[in-house]
């Protein structure tokens, strides 16, 4: 399924037929714009870039890879932390940053249709005036794209009260692996048949490439409070978490910041956060004034009667902002402390916090490796950061050692090797830690059913690539019961 | 009486699991009864693993022997779909059940297919918290509620069985037993395998365990019911809701079949929240407008009854009082008295008619309801009716990437023994 020389010719003179010369990128120069998603430490420079500039052309672009076997992989941003849009050094990198178009803003039936390039923030800016939003809001949502949240189910800080991007996709118009333009869902709620949208959304381009993305929105609340707690130990930190949800109040978003993460997002953001903190806790309520004021008062008191030192109450947005800019840096911001550094993604059930918290710990002063920790407490998503320094011997391999070493601890613990980011070209190799042969091949019925070639992204999600075949079964001539003698016809 | 090789074949691999010799002396296998009928078809067999390996050895030897499998909880959804095109064993779940485990402090819990909706929602209650899944038909299993989609009122806040399923536990058509996703609320690894199967009528494979987040029960509900002549205005009153700050936890609209109509809303949350909301919503909704602690008659069933037709019509949400309008319009063109009940805050509507209703008429309804359906974005599935109107009626109308669930299905289960013909397309 390789592409030979002559055969990217022939390939590219045709994608230049299908969506015109300026819309193809073969310079090598140029190409190598494309070599690396937001995981840069993979870079591949694909065969070709095709930058469609609608549904019809995407699909020319994907049937054109079909007739020369050849595969694709789509990119909308290029923001995604797994290596998810990583390209086929044989392939073509579809580029969907063409296709930004925000086709409609429909408050009274609560969605917005749009196409794959346009920018997450955009739909909130565009349905805000009108007293609406996009929930999910993923810490990229600047530049990230609506085509890439429904390729990767984005979350984000707001996922624990309002769900994820498959909560908030009622609709997509995709390109089929094989070429075809299929919709699924719409408007409209339970489309009959299998929820295939539900198995699409979150497939990480291996299903096929959004074209067009109806997506819900929400009310937005008519009362948001936030506050910035800080206790002396993340175990504190936690145990204030866990009263709150067993209080049964369901916060818009429970943040958590270790002290290494703190100190970091102080030196690149200076948020101001409580001096000599072990943790801080970002907790914000959100919804109708009445159920806020009842509960804000009561999360308050969990968090004092679990040792909070200092609790502060964001008087306005833009202290709500300051709030948040240190936990929404802190990524970049141990770039500050550290030359090098992986972000891990993984997932506890949220009570084993302390007990993973403590492991982490000694894991990194086994291996003399710095770790950071920021997280989803609400919902047990883990984002530690691992620190090191590429040029000191040995640390990049004993970062990864306590980087692979964490996805462990998640799945003993009975959690998840990504919460968020995906699987993408990073993970692969920890699919097997977490699911059984039999789980993997049954995944890949599904992928079979939609690219039996195997073209949509191959490499990516599952360790090893398969074969799809010939479907099985479909028994010609005499009943294998007959057969055995077990009956004389049904 | 003569031997059974089959049913042998199937007893011996019972045997060989930990579900062959059960203490009570009951069979994990017997022959199908007169009441062991789907949807019309009767069955030649019945088997009623207790585990996932039980099922999984059964499957195996039922996908050995080439026999047609049709999956069945507490069996209170039967009649919905077509009848199983082919049908030698009955899978009965209820023997499967159980609460695996419920970790309050994580808001999840892992159930047995086989287990009770009701009876899950009392054990969970003990921890103040709830699967937040209606049960508008009494009495049916949690593998039931996810192999038909089935929801109520309750959707608008907390989303339907794809929203609140986690993690699934399958058997598929050949035996093998596979898992997707888990018991943690947030994680992408993997394909969603557990919201393919839901909705899916059983046509994939045998769901054992579903993993499902829960909710904290509300300390405080409040139904605030207002009554109208008028349905269209009935929707006008829920669009108006909609566009409010109120959070409803539903927003239904009720509109029998002799006339008038009622628009009740839900809320939930603290004593001193709902309070305030729910004078805010009798003021929105208007001076004669009720607060009420308890649901209203009806609220979350069907507006059918047994052997009735039953229908589900979908639409865009501002739509939602034009369909009112035109499926009323049409019902009573036709001289055919339609109860329509249904979700007004996400665009669901049921609709019920008689069974003893004119087959004829009652299919140039479904067309009416088709195409006015159809013009608001929607859709009319028919979920039951009695046989006379089956035959007469696509159960499902047009279905979009129905060329795609085709080749899922090939892929799943090439030889077509799960449920054959009872989904969308023959499927």
């Amino acid at each position: 399924m390789s592409t030979a020389g002559t055969d990217l010719e022939a390939l590219t003179a045709a994608l230049r037929a299908a969506i015109g010369a300026d819309r193809v990128i073969s310079d090598r120069q140029q190409l190598r714009t494309y070599e690396c998603d937001g995981l840069a430490q993979y870079k591949v420079v694909p065969a070709l870039v095709a930058l469609p500039a609608d549904a019809a052309q995407c699909a020319a672009v994907v049937r054109a890879c079909v007739a020369a076997d050849t595969p694709f992989v789509a990119r909308g941003s290029g923001t995604g932390l797994s290596g998810g849009a990583l390209p086929h050094a044989d392939g073509v990198l579809i580029v969907t940053s063409q296709m930004r178009e925000i086709l409609e803003i429909a408050p009274a039936d609560e969605r917005a249709v749009v196409q794959p390039g346009v920018i997450n923030l955009a739909v909130t800016r565009a349905a805000s005036p009108h007293g609406w939003y996009y929930a999910p809001d993923p810490s990229s949502q600047q530049i990230c794209s609506i085509g890439g949240n429904v390729a990767e189910n984005s979350g984000g800080a707001h996922c624990l009260k309002y769900g994820f991007t498959t909560n908030h996709v009622t609709g997509v118009e995709l390109v089929a692996p094989d070429g075809d333009r299929v919709r699924l869902g719409g408007r409209a709620p339970d489309a009959p048949g299998y929820d295939l949208l539900g198995a699409f959304v979150g497939s990480e381009g291996t299903l096929g490439i959004a074209t067009e993305v109806t997506v819900r929105l929400t009310r937005l609340p008519e009362s948001v409070r936030t506050l910035l707690a800080a206790f002396e130990s993340t175990d504190q930190a936690g145990a204030a978490t866990s009263a709150i949800i067993a209080a049964g109040v369901v916060p818009a978003a429970v943040e958590m910041m270790d002290a290494l993460a703190i100190s970091a997002a102080e030196e690149a953001v200076h948020c101001g956060y409580p001096a000599g903190a072990g943790a801080v806790l970002i907790v914000e309520l959100d919804g109708p004034e009445p159920e806020v004021a009842a509960q804000f008062d009561q999360v308050v008191r969990l968090c004092r009667d679990n040792r909070a030192f200092e609790i502060r109450i964001a008087a306005d947005d833009a202290e709500r902002a300051l709030f948040w800019k240190g936990r929404k840096s802190a990524f970049a911001a141990v770039g500050r402390i550290s030359p090098d550094y992986i972000v891990q993604d993984g997932v506890i059930p949220r009570t084993a916090l302390p007990a993973v918290l403590r492991r982490i710990g000694e894991l990194s002063a086994e291996r003399g490796i710095r770790v950071a920790n920021v997280f989803h407490a609400g919902d047990g998503n883990l984002h530690p950061l691992v620190l090191f320094d590429a040029s000191v011997d040995g640390q990049t391999e004993r970062a990864e050692e306590v980087s692979g070493a964490i996805l462990d601890l998640c799945v003993s613990h009975g959690g998840s090797i990504t919460g968020e980011h995906g699987v993408g070209m990073d993970k692969a190799k920890y699919m097997p830690r977490m699911f059984t042969d039999d789980d993997l091949d049954t995944m890949q019925l599904l992928r079979c059913a939609f690219d039996p070639a195997g073209l949509a992204n191959p490499g990516k999600v599952f360790p090893t690539p398969r074969l799809c075949g010939e479907i099985p079964g479909r028994r010609k001539g005499v009943h294998p019961a007959q057969e055995a003698g077990l009956a004389e016809a049904f | 009486m003569p031997t059974d090789a089959i049913l042998d074949q199937l007893r011996a691999a019972a045997e060989t699991t930990t579900d062959g010799r059960r203490p009570d002396g009951s069979e994990s296998v017997r022959p199908a009864g007169e009441h062991d009928v789907i949807a019309g078809m009767p069955a030649r067999y019945v088997a009623t693993p207790r585990d996932t390996a039980g099922a999984a050895t059964l499957l195996r030897t039922a996908a050995a022997l080439d026999l047609a499998v049709t999956v069945r909880g507490a069996g209170t959804k039967q009649s919905w779909g077509s009848p199983p095109s082919r049908l030698d064993l009955i899978l009965d779940t209820t023997a499967l059940a159980g609460v695996v485990e419920h970790a309050a402090g994580d808001l999840i819990t892992v159930v047995r297919a086989g287990t009770r909706l009701d009876e899950l929602a009392a054990t969970l209650a003990g921890a103040r918290q709830q699967l937040a899944l209606d049960a508008p038909l009494p009495g049916g299993t949690v593998g039931g509620a996810v192999a038909t989609n089935a929801s109520g009122p309750r959707r608008m806040l907390y989303g339907t069985v794809r929203d609140l399923i986690i993690g699934v536990t399958l058997v598929r058509a050949d035996g093998v037993v596979a898992h997707a996703g888990g018991k943690v609320v947030k994680n992408v690894a993997g394909y969603d395998l557990a919201k393919l199967v839901t909705g899916a009528y059983g046509t994939l494979g045998l769901i054992t365990e579903c993993a499902f987040r829960l909710h904290p029960l509300p300390t405080a509900v409040a139904y605030v019911t207002r009554r109208t002549d008028d349905p269209a205005e009935a929707g006008r009153l829920a669009g108006a809701v909609r566009a409010a700050q109120l959070v409803p936890t539903a927003l239904e609209v009720d509109a029998p079949a002799g006339g008038g109509a009622a628009v009740t809303v839900l809320l939930e949350g603290t004593a001193a929240g709902v309070a305030a909301r729910a004078e805010a919503t009798c003021r929105l909704l208007g001076v004669d407008a009720t607060a009420a602690d308890e649901p209203p008659d009806g609220w979350g069933r069907y507006p059918w009854r047994d052997g009735d037709t039953g229908l589900k019509l979908t639409a865009t949400l501002s739509c939602v009082p034009r369909l009112l309008a035109d499926a009323r319009a049409a019902a009573d063109r036709r001289g055919l008295p339609l109860a329509l009940r249904g979700s007004a805050g996400v665009g669901v509507l049921y609709a019920g008619l008689p069974g003893t209703a004119d087959p004829e008429q009652v299919a140039g309804l479904v067309d009416a309801l088709r195409t006015a359906s159809a013009a608001v974005a929607g859709h009319t599935v028919v979920l039951t009716a009695p046989p006379p109107v089956r035959d007469r009626v696509d159960l499902w109308g047009p279905v979009d990437g129905l060329a795609l669930m085709r080749r899922v299905k090939e892929r799943f289960d090439p030889d077509a023994r799960l449920a054959p013909g009872r989904f969308v397309g023959g499927i």
